[in-house]
């Protein structure tokens, strides 16, 4: 059964000048770990909020568990544990009470639902007596999944959980949905680092407010539609203009520690460019086809 | 890097909140022109650093100099020689992109000539001019990033820091950012910046690494790799940032 379907959503701001969501159609499996890839103003929020009955769409419908957004809200809303992009617990309840105040808001017990949350929770507990507001970015974030959980949901909405977090957190959360997907819970959550695609079942990528694509992280992968050289030397920042100077290069971007190159007739490109940056860089450098990255994928489509 | 002109020079630099070390004894420098990547998880102290050597804080001990000047009573001259752009307030939305530069421009102390001059050749260097008149609550975020960090370098200042630029930005627009931060740097101009996105590290000169309020780690990122044996900046983060204790 699918847990999650979105079926043609639209949906615009300000008069239908701002077009949030333009035909947005997905279905999420129960128990995947579905995520949707976008920099900020793809429409992952709204998205979000419509599945999270807080905001209606223009048009097109939705359903969640089994239940349609707009008729059946009030029961959706006892299923889902939604984390919002924003910190929206009560910044002057200390760590405990906005726990205990989320489980009794549904009827429930912190000690009830305890197994859910028990990893998290241990790591929160040192501090519980300090006020909400006075967490910094990881432990806030771990808190508010907790409160999200404490009514043992079929259904996780996480919007961009992650951003602004330092890389080790980010680790540590993800472990955490890996956990409470075998539990069962089916969890769509959203970020913004094209790194964390890989560690989703499936992901929609999205800019715009439209799908670009939605595949297995390595579905998208194995699409992506030229071949691509990673390139290195020791002025890199030279490297880059001579390497986007070639007369065939199609594009070449910053990928950390290398250049990532695509050439306009792929391999037949190849020996004049690494002739023409022999000619115009000097020095010597470094060329080796590679795989793509997620983030090479999403460059290529938007 | 040959005759290395020090722009940022930090010794034993400590602030204290209480009973609480949010930076303990740092010492470091870093040199004019070079890109300064300064790392750490989430409440390592680089937010506290940071607001030290933009004038915004007061040490609690050790010293700092930055542009020459003293963070204890020179703060004042500390902030007309750096620019700074924070992730959260850059720009007015409700002024148009001409109107920033304009405002900027005159709290840097620029004459109107030199404002009028500098706006038409940062909206020519962005391509921006068609959009000149519009309000910058309707650029995309990429946009605005672009712009701030334009409008931080107005006043051609020393170095400029950047805490968390490019987080939520598109990973094109990303890389158009990093194209600015690289000229500005082959200008001469020094970048502090701070990201969580480790490829970011990559482009970065040097790197320092803070784990519960001390440097633990600071070099080139090839010579990082080295050190740590590993393949990339995000292990060699991984490797130390494991190792805090403190819980933010």
């Amino acid at each position: 059964m699918n847990a999650i379907i979105a079926n043609h959503l639209f949906k615009s701001f300000e008069k239908g000048k701002i077009k949030a969501l333009e035909d947005i159609s997905f279905e999420v499996k129960q128990a995947e770990l579905f995520g949707l890839i976008g920099p900020d103003g793809a429409g992952k929020t709204t998205l979000f909020r419509i599945l999270a009955t807080l905001l209606l769409a223009e048009s097109g419908d939705s359903s969640v568990d089994g239940l349609d957004v707009k008729k059946d809200y009030k029961a959706i809303r006892k299923r889902v544990g939604y984390m919002p992009g924003k910190f929206s617990l009560y910044q002057d309840l200390s760590v405990e009470e906005n726990l205990n105040f989320f489980a009794h808001v549904f009827g429930t017990t912190i000690e009830q639902n305890y197994h859910l949350i028990k990893d998290i929770y241990q790591q929160l507990e040192p501090f519980k007596t300090r006020k909400a507001g006075k967490l910094s970015g990881g432990m806030k974030q771990k808190l508010a999944l907790c409160c999200a959980l404490i009514h043992e949901p079929s259904v996780l909405f996480l919007d961009e959980p992650t951003t602004g977090v330092d890389p080790v957190s980010r680790k540590e959360f993800w472990e955490m949905l890996k956990y409470l997907k075998s539990e069962g819970i089916t969890i769509l959550v959203s970020t913004p680092y094209m790194d964390e695609a890989s560690l989703c079942d499936r992901v929609a990528l999205m800019q715009k407010g439209k799908i670009l694509d939605i595949d297995t992280p390595v579905g998208i992968i194995e699409k992506y539609p030229k071949k691509i050289w990673s390139i290195h030397a020791s002025n890199m920042y030279a490297l880059l203009q001579v390497a986007r100077a070639f007369p065939n290069t199609h594009t070449c971007f910053g990928f950390g520690e290398s250049h990532h190159l695509t050439l306009n007739h792929d391999a037949e490109d190849y020996d004049a460019f690494c002739q023409y940056v022999q000619e115009h860089y000097k020095e010597p450098f470094q060329i080796q086809e590679i795989t793509a990255t997620i983030e090479d994928c999403f460059m290529a489509l938007s | 890097m040959e005759n290395k002109e020090i722009v940022i020079q930090a010794q034993g630099l400590t602030k204290r909140f209480g009973d609480f070390i949010a930076t303990n004894a740092i010492t470091f420098e870093v040199y004019k022109g070079e890109i300064f990547g300064f790392l750490g998880a989430n409440g390592a102290g680089k937010t506290t650093a940071m607001k030290i050597l933009i004038g915004i804080s007061k040490p609690s001990g050790g010293e700092a100099k930055v542009a020459g000047f003293d963070v204890y009573s020179e703060t004042e001259d500390i902030k007309k020689n750096i620019g700074y752009m924070s992730q959260k307030f850059s720009l007015y939305e409700d002024l148009t992109i001409r109107e920033n530069i304009r405002f900027f421009g005159g709290i840097y102390g620029l004459d109107r000539k030199t404002i009028k001059e500098k706006t038409d050749v940062l909206l020519k260097t962005l391509g921006f001019e068609a959009e000149a008149d519009k309000l910058v609550s309707s650029l995309p975020l990429g946009w605005r990033q672009k712009l701030s960090f334009s409008i931080a370098i107005l006043h051609n200042p020393k170095i400029v820091f950047l805490d968390e630029p490019t987080g939520g930005v598109d990973p094109v627009t990303r890389r158009q950012f990093w194209d600015l931060i690289y000229e500005a740097s082959n200008r001469g101009v020094t970048i502090f910046v701070t990201t969580h996105y480790m490829d970011e590290a990559e482009y970065c000169n040097r790197v320092s690494i803070m784990v519960d309020g001390k440097i633990e780690a600071l070099d080139t990122p090839q010579n990082l790799k080295k050190q740590f044996h590993a393949d990339s900046m995000d292990e060699v983060f991984h490797q130390l940032a494991r190792k805090a204790k403190r819980s933010e």
